[in-house]
């Protein structure tokens, strides 16, 4: 299956390299930076290559690469799956993936990387199972380390991996017993010109942070479960439980974790929290444009939208912008032609307006297309759909747990066209 | 850059470092920073006494292998340490051997001995980390120990170390492709493994060693599907893609009548439809003219394992993997009937909100899939709508997809889509909706003429690529009917002036040569023109214009003669082979000379013969053939070690190869069985008639496509399978296999003389089983099920007595109608035990007694009816005879003070609740103590916790004062001792109340055999158990006291037992049927151990309290 790993940075460096089976030089890449030359842009990049002897299968993650080299058939998905779940682990152990943290913990990553794959097959990749054989670093461990020369690997062996729970490891102790669950609900929508709903969803997800002692066993329920349409869950979440009765029945991973992911069935009309009244014109003559963007409240239940904010991409002939907002500020990116209008709160009271010139390059077309509009936007305490927990109940341990649910709303891929 | 980066890997390792004069010191890194001091350094500390310079130097070794830096001179000084006592340090060393052991041979082979030591640790988890190690070391010397080492560890006890085994057998083999047979010997060994760690390891070796022996995995077929919701995510991806390509290998294709019909080819499906008749006359005898009769009706009847297939990977789909996601819907894709395909489409739809390279595999597929089954993904179609920030590459595929899910009907919409990306600035977007706009308009006549004269708009387009791409497209558009057109080509015409694009301006060139007639005064002009910049043109310009001025000649040889003459002039002495070619080509054609062959005659019907319009088609069209999800599918080009997708057969192989025959079962199914039974069974599923074999089995009902079809053997086989399932408590276990397997000797050897018969009863009994448990859920009356199978036990055991049981046989016959199966709570004497079991056996039990063939085949036809209509009756019976001995406790619900004069007491009365079996009876006695009459007694506004339900009491219309009425409600406690929150309403007040139930009452009693008990007990181990030692109180240290207390406290039932120590009692709960073991050990002076086991922890729980209670005190 996965033959060899390479990670590359923006710059096309090859920073780690990691074989499964027998080495793979690492010229191999060589075909990848070749298409990346011509892609341009890194998302661009095909994540599947074809090379005279090898496939590469690629992701792009925290602007870095992460380039597999296989040699025979295999689900493409399998593979990128699998990349995403190595690169989740990282965010995991060191707080970000990034080129700089990597290179910090390298021995360590070497060791998750041998651990995850087995002759290019995975072997252990729930994060639970991996934190007992190789422990993530913190401060004060590594100061105890320095001074008593201990290592950071387990020196228990894996024990999690014979569980019948896998994803969660044995003998787990806290002093505060806490369960948190967030419902966090994301808005796709693509408005038109005249502000009418071209497309709209709601996507959520429950995020849960369950630090309990022992092998407690949950249900979590909801009021409306009904709600949902599709969902997709961890593996922990007993499915047939689900299916007969509606409610989330788990013994949790310890630690964080995604619970469950839905989307809200597509015969609700998706309420929009925030309407744009918006007036982009380029001027054929004497190269600028006007530009006058007003945003206000439309459906948010009452509760205030915080964290508005507002991404425009401009076309390349806009040289720079000269705008005066009423609320928050923004800033014009030269380089990437990108406008950012930061409002943060969104007064009904006080619309918030940004208005003025724009101007372009000296004799260049006008654009055809005005730039679309990206919108941004928070609302905590409210689940736009309507979704509510109803209560969570743990068996299995004698404790009273702390318990708390969380609820937000984002704008997801919101954009208005214009 | 030798200097830094041997700085950096000084710090890259040196976190911890224990002796600062070799860690720190510049000289080791900074200064001296030839390889050569480095590497000595670092030998010096692997040589030293310490581990902490061990770990130091190991980790600068490991971070110069993951840099890519080459390490390998160190391997003497590396391999020293493979045993160091270190866990951190062994690692380390594991990784680096397992790095450079294939460039040093000789040397590796000193670490091998370590490992071999570490085989036979008594640690499992020591014992594969060595073979995995072992396995790893690409050294061909150690191939046969490394086969041995694998055969060895194949059949551990651990399973952690058989998947590790599975691990390795890819890795010999890709070492030494000589030991497949081996190596196959043990992928047959462990593919019959049971538990869920092995399964996804063995596929993988499996798919890997031998794809092609699809043999292998008939006997396992069943166990792989039941497994599959269990397995880790990996492995759940190769399991459904292998078993994707079995299942067209062994399955009939479900669309066979469509497919059919289509082709009109009625003869084939006579055909089809005989032979499956002759398959089935073959396996069912018996049967044949019930199946007849549905085969007639329906010629095609899913074999019952593809639909175990379908249906036990279908809520995969609810996977957070992508991986598990998509390979549940190529399954679906190449194996569903039609009618059920369409709900992947929702689950894929879901990962397009995934990372973007997701999205992009995932489309690419969706966009196979649309071209053959467009109706799935219509509803979604908004779900593919494009935004500006998507990468180019998931634009041009969701592009893809609209274009294929255009209609009549959407067609609009998706072009006002259309119109919109058109104005967007990433410039390869615009064109790919360019040709997308021409695929829709060819495919949909309607909009053809939209289509059109919005793209001649486009060709006034500022970007020189936008209008490139239109004119491509255009001309293709407008092949399809030239003469309405002309003026189009007109404007084309000019074109031709600004517009640089090569492919484009070959194309309005083609077009304006093709229908030259059209413009008879423009044509010469633009010959002109181009033979004017001929030298200048990219080649297929110049192609065209040589075609151009060839066609220009034949029709209108005045004007252009001399034109193409230049032309063909200049193209002669062009550097482009081609194009000196066709120049020589086109001259001998036109240009008649006294050698022009007789092909001049026909020039004219050559160049401008009719040619068919071009079909627009999606890239995606035949990519089907390949398997959905995989590489080759998404390169579209067959990768290395692809396995074909086989065609569906055209008559199934015959199925029985799946069934599996019990002497396998009884060989390794017991120990193993219950062990993964017990690890598995609280993620499994939460109640126990799920679980796995229960599942194959019921699969086999499925197959009877009526009542009982299917081989004799097969339901055998399978029967006793479920049998053992249920069976094995831990003690007993061995015991039991013995007996087991005395019991089948003696069994068969009575069987003999009736071999047809056996098998067909162990089939109906099996169907029993199936239909009891489901009747079990729905009714729940008392759970016959359980006495069922302690009679066949009990039976079986005593064949000794089977004359007797003969006549008991005939005696119960007689009075089968009028007696309700009495189930005393105690039985005092093991006779009486045995009658009553042997009663039981023949309300619904003739298999195990053979000689009473006659009457078995008597039975067997009305077996399900009769067995219905038993359970039935039992129901509405049972209650009196279980009637608890005890007193029953009274509570009260409503006090006369607060109640004004009316009070209520309730007591579970343990009787079951009619109306609804899942509810516990609360029997409410209301006295009105008050002076005047109380009307309109009833109940209102219930609040209940989830899940809960209630069945009100009927009103009481009057109670009169002094006088006393009784009620009867049922609460359904959903198992839990919440309370029940009401309103008590008369005509004049209501009274807030709740009912709140001790847990002892959430239970129903259950009769048990003592030998089920220990079965059932040692399924329900682990958390399921909960010990408690208590001290008797002084009133009750006999054995009646015991019994007395504990059926107070919980409405169980006594279950015999041999030793006078212990007390036992059984029950379910009322809910779900969970089972309640309890168990009362007493001791010398008064001590005495509690024992519950629950599948319910919290009922447990409680229910210890309570006993405790109510046995201390």
């Amino acid at each position: 299956m996965i033959h060899s790993l390479f990670l590359i940075n923006h710059s096309g460096d090859i920073f780690l390299e990691k074989h499964w089976k027998s080495v793979i030089s690492r010229s191999v890449c060589d075909y990848f930076f070749e298409v990346k030359e011509k892609a341009v842009d890194p998302e661009n990049v095909p994540p599947v290559l074809q090379t005279p002897h090898h496939y590469l299968i690629s992701i792009y993650r925290g602007k870095l690469f992460f380039l597999s080299v296989v040699q025979t058939e295999v689900p493409p998905l399998f593979v990128i799956e699998f990349l995403h779940r190595v690169a989740d682990t990282f965010q995991d152990y060191f707080g970000e993936c990034s080129e700089g943290v990597i290179k910090d913990n390298l021995v360590t990553v070497y060791e998750l990387l041998e651990e995850m794959l087995d002759n290019g097959f995975p072997l252990a990749t729930e994060s639970n199972v991996l934190k007992e054989m190789i422990r993530p670093p913190n401060i004060l461990r590594s100061v105890v380390n320095t001074l008593t020369g201990g290592s950071n690997v387990g020196d228990t062996l894996p024990t999690g991996q014979l569980s019948n729970v896998p994803w969660r490891r044995a003998g787990v102790k806290y002093t505060n017993n806490e369960a948190y669950f967030d419902v966090v609900e994301e808005i796709d929508a693509i408005l038109d010109k005249s502000g009418t709903t071209v497309f709209a969803e709601i996507q959520g997800v429950v995020e849960a942070c369950v630090r309990l002692t022992g092998m407690p066993d949950l249900t979590l329920s909801f009021m409306n479960p009904r709600l949902l349409d599709d969902m997709s869950f961890h593996p922990c979440v007993r499915f047939k439980r689900w299916e007969s009765e509606r409610v989330l029945s788990f013994i949790p991973p310890d630690g964080n974790f995604t619970l469950m992911t839905y989307h809200v069935s597509s015969q609700n009309l998706v309420a929009i929290p925030v309407y744009v009244k918006q007036n982009i014109n380029f001027f054929e003559t004497g190269s600028c444009g006007r530009l006058d963007i007003t945003i206000g409240p439309k459906q948010n239940m009452g509760k205030t939208v915080e964290g508005l904010m507002v991404t425009i991409h401009m076309p390349k002939v806009v040289l720079s912008a000269n705008l005066t907002a009423t609320q928050g500020n923004y800033t014009y990116d030269l380089t990437t032609k990108v406008l950012v209008w930061d409002i943060g709160k969104l007064n009904p009271q006080k619309l918030p307006n940004l208005r003025g010139s724009l101007s372009m390059q000296a004799g260049a077309p006008k654009p055809e297309e005005n730039p679309s509009l990206n919108i941004d936007l928070k609302i905590q305490q409210l689940a736009i759909s309507g979704l509510k927990v109803s209560r969570l109940d743990m068996y299995g341990e004698k404790y009273k747990p702390f318990k708390g649910v969380k609820y937000l709303t984002k704008a997801g891929k919101f954009q208005v066209r214009t | 850059m030798s200097a830094s980066s041997a700085f950096n890997d000084e710090k890259g390792g040196s976190s911890s470092v224990g002796e600062p004069e070799y860690g720190h010191d510049p000289a080791s890194g900074g200064i001296f920073s030839s390889d050569y001091k480095r590497h000595d350094d670092l030998k010096e500390m692997l040589d030293s006494n310490k581990d902490s310079l061990k770990l130091e130097a190991m980790k600068r070794i490991v971070a110069m292998i993951a840099r890519g830096k080459n390490a390998s001179d160190l391997f003497p000084a590396v391999v020293k340490n493979v045993a160091c006592k270190n866990i951190e340090v062994k690692k380390l060393v594991y990784v680096y051997l397992v790095r450079y052991a294939e460039e040093q041979q000789d040397l590796a082979l000193l670490s091998i001995s370590t490992f071999q030591r570490g085989l036979k640790d008594p640690n499992q988890l020591i014992r594969a980390s060595a073979l995995r190690v072992l396995s790893s070391i690409r050294v061909t010397i150690i191939v046969p120990i490394m086969m041995l080492a694998i055969k060895e560890a194949a059949s551990d006890m651990s399973p952690y170390v058989r998947k590790t085994a599975a691990h390795a057998i890819p890795k010999l083999y890709s070492l030494d492709p000589e030991q497949k047979d081996q190596l196959i010997e043990v992928i047959e060994k462990l593919l019959a493994d049971k538990t869920t760690l092995v399964a996804g390891s063995v596929v993988m070796a499996f798919e890997e060693v031998c794809p092609e022996r699809i043999d292998l995995i008939h006997k396992n077929y069943r166990k792989l599907c039941n497994l599959l919701i269990d397995v880790e995510e990996w492995g759940q991806v190769v399991i459904i893609n292998m078993l994707t390509r079995y299942a067209r290998t062994q399955f009939l294709n479900p669309n066979i009548n469509e497919s059919l019909l289509e082709e009109g080819g009625g003869g084939e499906k006579t055909f089809y439809g005989s032979d499956e008749d002759e398959d089935e006359d073959e396996e069912e005898k018996e049967k044949k003219a019930e199946v007849a009769a549905m085969a007639k009706r329906k010629p095609y009847v899913m074999d019952p394992d593809h639909r175990l297939l379908l249906r036990n990977t279908k809520p995969l789909l609810q996977s957070r993997n992508a991986a598990v996601v998509m390979a549940v819907a190529q399954l679906y894709f190449h194996l569903a009937p039609k009618a059920e395909v369409g709900v992947i489409a929702k689950a894929l739809v879901r990962l397009l909100r995934s990372h973007s390279e997701v999205q992009y595999v995932v489309l690419q597929n969706v966009a196979t899939m649309t071209i053959k089954r467009r109706g799935m993904f219509e509803p979604y179609l908004k779900s593919f709508y494009i935004r500006s920030t998507d990468p180019t590459q998931i634009k041009v595929l969701k592009l893809e997809v609209l274009t294929n899910l255009a209609n009549e009907t959407n067609i609009s919409t998706i072009l006002r889509e259309f119109q919109t990306y058109i104005k967007s600035m990433d410039k390869d977007f615009v064109a790919a909706t360019i040709q997308a706009i021409g695929r829709c308009a060819t495919n949909i006549g309607e909009v053809r003429d939209t289509c059109l004269n919005g793209l001649v708009q486009l060709l006034s387009n500022r970007d020189e690529l936008v209008v490139a791409e239109s004119v491509v497209v255009i001309k293709k558009l407008l092949q399809m009917q030239p003469e309405k057109h002309s003026d189009i080509i007109k404007h084309m015409a000019k074109l031709t002036d600004n517009i640089q694009v090569p492919m484009a301006r070959a194309s309005i060139l083609w077009l304006i040569g093709e229908y030259c007639e059209h413009v008879p005064k423009i044509a010469p002009d633009v010959l002109r023109k181009m033979a004017k910049s001929f030298t200048n043109e990219e080649d297929i310009v110049k192609l065209q214009i040589i075609n151009l001025a060839a066609k220009l000649y034949l029709t209108n040889s005045k004007q252009t003669k001399l034109l193409t003459q230049y032309v063909l002039n200049l193209a002669k002495y062009d550097q482009n082979y081609d194009i000196r070619d066709r120049a020589r080509f086109i001259r001998q054609l036109i240009v008649p000379t006294e050698k022009s062959g007789a092909l001049s005659k026909y020039a004219k019907k050559l160049f401008l013969a009719l040619k068919p319009a071009p079909v627009l088609e999606s890239p995606f069209k035949d990519r089907d053939h390949f398997q959905l999800g995989s590489l080759s599918h998404l390169l579209n080009a067959k990768a290395g070690g692809y396995q074909e997708l086989p065609d569906w057969p055209e008559a199934a192989p015959d199925p029985s190869v799946r069934n599996v025959e019990v002497p396998e079962w009884t060989k390794c199914s017991s120990r193993e069985k219950r062990k993964e039974k017990k690890v598995e069974k609280p993620f499994y599923s939460d109640s126990e008639g799920e679980s796995g074999p229960t599942e194959s089995a019921d699969s086999e009902s499925d197959s009877a496509s009526g009542s009982e079809s299917g081989s004799g053997s097969e339901e055998s086989g399978s029967g006793s399978e479920s049998e053992e399932s249920e069976e094995g408590s831990e003690s007993e276990e061995e015991e039991e296999e013995e007996e087991e397997k005395d019991k089948k000797k003696k069994k068969k050897e009575l069987k003999k003389p009736v071999p047809e018969t056996e098998s067909e009863q162990s089939s109906e009994e099996e169907d029993r089983k199936i239909k009891r448990k489901s009747k079990q859920r729905k009714s729940d009356s008392e759970s016959e099920s359980d006495e069922d199978e302690e009679s066949e036990s009990e039976s079986s055991q005593s064949e000794s007595e089977d004359s007797e049981s003969e006549i008991e046989v005939k005696k119960k016959k007689k009075t089968a109608e009028m007696k309700p199966p009495s189930k005393p709570v105690k039985k005092e004497t093991k006779k009486e035990k045995k009658e009553m079991s042997l009663l039981d056996l023949d309300d619904f039990e003739p298999a195990p007694s053979p000689q009473v063939t006659p009457v078995n085949t008597f039975l067997s036809n009305s077996l399900v009816t009769d067995l219905e209509g038993l359970s039935l009756s039992d129901s509405v019976l049972s209650p009196a005879t279980i009637a608890p001995s005890s007193v029953l406790k009274n509570y009260e619900l409503l006090h006369r003070i607060t109640g004004e004069g009316l009070s209520v007491e309730y007591c579970f009365s343990r009787q079951p609740f009619s109306p609804d079996a899942n509810m516990v009876a609360v029997q409410m006695q209301f006295t009105n103590s008050a002076t005047s009459d109380t009307k309109n007694l009833h109940m209102e506004d219930v609040k209940l916790q989830s899940g809960m339900r209630v069945k009100e009491f009927p009103e009481i219309e009057l109670l009169s004062a002094g006088e006393t009425a009784m009620a009867v409600m049922g609460i359904d406690f959903c198992d839990s001792t919440q309370a029940a929150n009401f309103q008590l309403c008369t005509h004049t007040r209501k009274f807030f109340v709740s009912i709140q139930p001790p847990v002892g009452e959430l239970m129903r009693p259950i009769f048990l055999t003592e030998n089920e008990f220990k079965k059932e007990q040692g399924q329900l181990m682990g958390m399921n158990e909960i010990t408690e030692k208590l001290t008797l109180d002084a009133k009750c240290r006999n054995e009646h006291a015991i019994v007395q207390r504990v059926t107070t406290a919980a409405n169980l039932s006594r279950v015999p037992c041999g030793s006078d120590k212990e007390c036992r009692f059984a029950g379910r709960t009322v809910t779900s049927s969970s089972l309640v073991l309890v168990t009362v050990a007493t001791k010398e002076e008064g001590a005495a151990q509690l024992t519950v086991n629950c599948e319910k922890m919290v009922i447990g729980t409680m229910l210890v309290k309570d006993i405790l209670l109510a046995l201390t005190q």
